[in-house]
């Protein structure tokens, strides 16, 4: 494996992390990592369908005529998504009930057809291929990172098994019912962001409005302008 | 009658596209910055919706469904379940509804055009478009429930955008943590918002 190949894998897991700072594919990435289980199916799912997608609209790119190229490659991902979602039917028919909507919406997922838009309209075959695969494990670490942090606390488990003993069935933990609901993973990103943030300080967004520095004096910063 | 009303009630507070299923989350994010921006993507949404469902419910019933193709009386076509083709034919009739109701709107409102051009474009990779039509298969509806259903989770949709629009214009003069300056907080405000909006989630109607 070259560095070349290797960069275009695992820069997209850590260093250029579709979901924490590209703010592709957030929509799913809260609907469904309530448990692991089901969190890991969709990775599966989405990796699969981003390094496709991406492979065969990089082998008809010179192809396709630029006015139409959306369309094209809605195509490509709807006809993707398909399959896959025929197959779940198939081989995983309980958690392609839980994931309900979430996997046709994989075609609307930002992550696809951003990294269609973005890498493989300029890239041959292979890279692109990689490139999907990359940036769907980008999408997974935080998605099962999530997943791993709300299955855990909320109902003290990981992938149904029992971890952590419930107090209602004779152990010792109490768990943490706000968790399993969906806003917490807003809560979670949002606090991920903050620490990525705390210490990639370049991240940081500049401000519109600076404030005025708190006079010692116990004047309100306000009054101190 | 009554069933519609709560039909709508519903499928704006309760079941709310942004703040309960989050859908449509990376436009929700990115779009609201600006109230007046934030007021034109939100009426787009509501167009776009309110078109979409009953259309992809007319394509379901009479073309996909299991024995849909029973109206042409051909024999062999009676029996054929083309719904794994559902996907497919829904992104396309979003797209090219957007498609048409640009260049329409161009043609005769160019005021309305020139407000909503930039976000006409947006909606089709808008997963609350999509997300809407999938549910109306899941639940089953007819054309007169996928209508009022396609209205109400756009105007949940605008609700929310322009609320959180709101709350971001104010919170614009407020001392955050550096960390979570911008896109931190916009998290951070839409998760107590759907907290806020949970709470529709007792009223039994």
């Amino acid at each position: 494996m070259t560095d070349k190949t290797k960069d275009i894998l695992f820069r997209p897991v850590f260093a250029d992390n579709p979901i924490a700072l590209q703010i592709l594919g957030i929509c799913s990435a809260l609907a469904v990592t309530g448990q692991m289980s089901v969190s890991l199916v969709m990775c599966i799912a989405l990796t699969t369908v981003t390094a496709f997608s991406n492979l065969f609209i990089s082998i008809v790119r010179n192809q396709i005529p630029s006015s139409i190229r959306i369309i094209v490659q809605m195509t490509i991902i709807a006809s993707l998504v398909i399959v896959v979602d025929q197959l779940l039917k198939a081989y995983a028919y309980e958690i392609s009930k839980q994931l309900s909507v979430f996997v046709g919406l994989i075609i609307t997922n930002c992550i696809v057809m951003g990294r269609a838009e973005a890498f493989a309209m300029k890239n041959p075959p292979l890279p692109s291929f990689l490139d999907g695969v990359g940036n769907g494990l980008g999408y997974s670490v935080i998605l099962m990172t999530l997943a791993f942090v709300r299955e855990l606390f909320g109902s003290g488990s990981l992938f149904g098994m029992q971890v952590l003993p419930l107090a209602t069935e004779g152990g010792w933990y109490i768990p943490n019912g706000m968790l399993l609901l969906p806003p917490s993973a807003f809560f979670l990103i949002g606090g991920f962001i903050w620490v990525l943030r705390t210490f990639k300080k370049e991240q940081v967004e500049a401000v519109e409005y600076p404030m005025a520095p708190n006079t010692v004096g116990g004047h309100a910063a306000g009054e101190a302008a | 009658m009554e069933h519609y009303l709560t039909l709508l009630v519903r499928a704006i507070f309760i079941e709310n596209m942004a703040l309960a299923f989050f859908l449509g989350m990376c436009t929700l994010l990115a779009i609201s910055k600006k109230i007046e921006a934030a007021i034109g993507l939100g009426i787009a949404v509501v167009v776009v919706l309110a078109i979409t469902v009953p259309a992809n419910n007319v394509i379901y019933t009479y073309l996909l469904a299991d024995g849909a193709l029973a109206w042409t009386g051909i024999e062999a076509l009676a029996s054929v379940d083309l719904s794994f083709l559902g996907l497919l034919s829904y992104i396309g009739v979003i797209a090219a509804i957007v498609q048409i109701l640009e260049m329409v709107l161009d043609r005769y409102v160019p005021k309305l055009y020139n407000t909503l051009g930039v976000f006409l474009p947006l909606i089709t990779v808008n997963c609350a478009i999509l997300g809407a039509s999938l549910f109306m298969v899941e639940r089953s509806y007819d054309l007169a429930e996928s209508t009022v259903y396609g209205l109400g989770a756009g105007l949940g949709w605008a609700l929310a955008i322009v609320v959180m629009a709101g709350i971001r214009e104010k919170l614009k003069y407020s001392d955050m943590p550096e960390g979570l300056r911008g896109l931190g907080g916009a998290f951070m405000i839409v998760g107590l918002m759907s907290l806020g909006f949970m709470s529709f989630g007792g009223i039994d109607i």
